[in-house]
């Protein structure tokens, strides 16, 4: 049994988010950091990994700097990382991502007890749909927002965190799972992790490694395969600052009534 | 000289060092300092993490690091609470060092490897209330009966002790022969005869446990001594000049920590209708503290550096121990000053760290014992 991990490194949107002239992410200038759904999918693998020994492998696609992210999810205690970088991919969209990354999947072999697991979304493109299209494109199930799995056999219980309530799913492996923030607590590396993690297998996978599968053609990878355009790019107005009424007397429910009703809310 | 970059490894133990402080030690610092006690579940997941035992081999169950990725764990949680410092530095560099530089290989198995695989946490009893800086004047005794040790006498100030598993005792076999007569043996929590008493309150590191030891015919087996007898004295001031790396580098994060609350503190304070940070004498003063903090963390590197690499590296040791606990007392006074009321109070961390950094003076060596070393070797 094996579990992949599709991972992303991003820009830290949590601190200043530096826009060029063109609109697009300065993305030089902010801290790259694994995207935070993305390191809940690495933690629920690494649990299962405690519980079944089962081994575990995060991959990503991304410029050769994103190495290092994978070292780090190794010292988490990631089994072997892969890399899938070339020209040819650069530019990708939802869509093309998910065709290369589906190819790098079925490179590395799909068993009938692995499992692939993604973050729901990344915090820069917050679409969401990288981890659909892979299971779409490999003929898996998938379940998505997951915040809770528990396996037994190559049975996968999983609850899903929807907006207004719980849903709750068995699933035969293989099968695609994303992971939300509600689903565990990522772990540190640990010191041994990281002196060991030198030692474990990081492999590129290029153009050319992927180039024989039916998914990785010039017409739906890299930037000239993607359907997506971009219009335009900007940053939201700023909301204005928050109201607090604190109370729970006739007083306070008259005044919120009446502050609604003076925006013409109610 | 080749460069002064970490390696990749030692970048991501940073990191980590970083993160694990910033999450898990920050938000109990100030209650385990007013409440003068360690958290449980921290000390846990510091094992977890293996924050214990960074500069030991992977084969002994250690984390397979070196001196210098210790250091750098020991200044990035000194930044944040040099209390879980000490406790890592006292366990690390003293108790574990004893067995791991003169240990059997038998001991080392038996006793070393819990220490440094996450399991148990030890403490290194060499103090006693009339042997400080003179530590031959060490008055417990062990004498043979049999194959044990009956080991009789009172420590103080002995870190960790409070909740250590393992206790390095330094005991006196042999009296007339002084510190040639000093034997060092390695106790278990809960022996017959071993107390441990309260932590002694203290003015800082107040989160650490300091307590008092009293051994009333504690029967120690004989294959707990470690080495020979009479090894005792060397053995304790060899796990002390590796120490001192670590107390150096702790005195770097106090400075560090310090510095780090100075700069966020004076680009908000407003004072005269503007951020004292636009002041040249905050400017100035933050400039001399960075200087000298940065000087004193190359001289610890250097150390670390040193005893990865098997040099000679007591004096560098001492001297970097002697001027970074200097500049640690300094930066951390500037640092008040530059707070002013609110420095004083106990609303933000920086008195707390001045409170803290006076013990790196003190401890693992005084400055003035540093002054010895140092200027001891000089004038061979």
């Amino acid at each position: 049994m094996k579990i992949i991990v599709c991972v992303k490194q991003v820009p830290d949107t949590s601190g200043k988010v530096a826009v060029n002239p063109d609109g697009t992410l300065n993305r030089a200038s902010m801290q790259a950091i694994v995207n935070p759904d993305d390191m809940n999918a690495v933690e629920a693998a690494l649990k299962l990994k405690d519980e079944t020994g089962c081994r575990v492998i995060v991959v990503t696609m991304g410029p050769p700097p994103a190495m290092g992210m994978l070292r780090e999810l190794m010292a988490m205690g990631a089994d072997e990382g892969v890399l899938v970088s070339a020209r040819e991919f650069g530019g990708s969209d939802t869509y093309a991502t998910s065709q290369i990354l589906s190819a790098a999947i079925k490179k590395l072999g799909i068993e009938d007890d692995d499992i692939i697991m993604c973050g729901r979304q990344a915090i820069d493109g917050d679409t969401a749909q990288v981890g659909p299209q892979i299971a779409e494109k490999l003929g898996l199930p998938q379940i998505t927002y997951a915040a809770d799995i528990k396996k037994e056999g190559e049975t996968i219980t999983v609850k899903r965190m929807l907006e207004d309530g719980y849903m709750t799913i068995k699933v035969k492996t293989p099968c695609l799972l994303t992971c939300i923030k509600e689903l565990n607590a990522p772990r540190y590396m640990s010191v041994r992790g990281i002196f060991d993690c030198m030692d474990k297998p990081l492999e590129t996978y290029t153009y050319e490694t992927l180039k024989d599968d039916p998914l990785i053609d010039l017409a739906t990878i890299g930037l000239k395969g993607s359907p997506t355009n971009i219009f335009k790019s900007f940053t939201p107005p700023a909301k204005g600052a928050g109201m607090m009424l604190e109370g729970d007397d006739r007083d306070t429910c008259d005044k919120l009534a009446g502050l609604l009703s003076a925006k013409h809310i109610i | 000289m080749v460069d002064f970059k970490l390696t990749q490894e030692q970048e991501m133990a940073r990191k980590m060092f970083q993160q694990f402080a910033e999450e898990e030690i920050k938000p109990l610092v100030r209650d385990m300092d007013e409440a003068e006690e360690f958290d449980f579940e921290l000390l846990a997941k510091m094992h977890k993490y293996g924050l214990m035992g960074i500069p030991y081999p992977k084969e002994y169950g250690g984390q397979g690091g070196n001196v210098l990725t210790y250091a750098l764990g020991m200044e990035e949680v000194s930044k944040i609470d040099p209390s879980v410092g000490i406790t890592i530095s006292v366990h690390t560099s003293l108790c574990c060092s004893c067995i791991y530089e003169y240990g059997s290989e038998e001991q080392k198995q038996t006793y070393l490897r819990p220490l440094i695989d996450g399991t148990k946490t030890g403490c290194f009893g060499l103090t006693e209330p009339n042997a400080g800086t003179d530590a031959g004047g060490v008055l417990t005794t062990a004498v043979k009966d049999g194959d044990e040790y009956v080991l009789n006498g009172q420590k103080v100030f002995i870190t960790n002790s409070g909740f250590a598993d393992t206790f390095v005792i330094f005991a006196m076999t042999d009296k007339s022969l002084g510190t040639k007569g000093m034997s060092a043996f390695i106790l278990d929590k809960g022996m017959p005869g071993l107390e441990v008493s309260k932590n002694i309150p203290r003015m800082g590191i107040r989160a650490s446990q300091n307590c008092e030891i009293a051994m009333m015919d504690v029967r120690v087996p004989a294959d707990r001594l470690i080495a020979k007898e009479g090894m005792g004295y060397k053995i304790g001031m060899g796990a002390l000049a590796g120490g001192r790396i670590g107390i150096g580098a702790q005195a770097v994060g106090i400075a560090q920590g310090a510095i780090n609350e100075t700069v966020k503190y004076v680009k908000e304070r407003k004072q005269f209708g503007k951020t004292i940070s636009k002041f040249q004498n905050t400017q100035f003063k933050l400039a001399e503290m960075q200087v000298k903090t940065d000087a004193a963390r190359l001289m610890v590197w250097r150390a670390a550096v040193g005893k990865d690499n098997g040099e000679a590296y007591a004096p560098m040791a001492a001297a970097c121990k002697l001027f970074a606990s200097e500049v640690a007392n300094e930066v951390t006074r500037l640092a008040v000053q530059l707070f002013g009321g609110y420095g004083y109070s106990r609303e933000y961390p920086v008195e707390k760290l001045m409170r803290d950094a006076k013990i790196t003076e003190i401890y693992e060596g005084t400055s003035e014992a540093m002054k010895m070393i140092v200027g001891g070797g000089m004038l061979k």
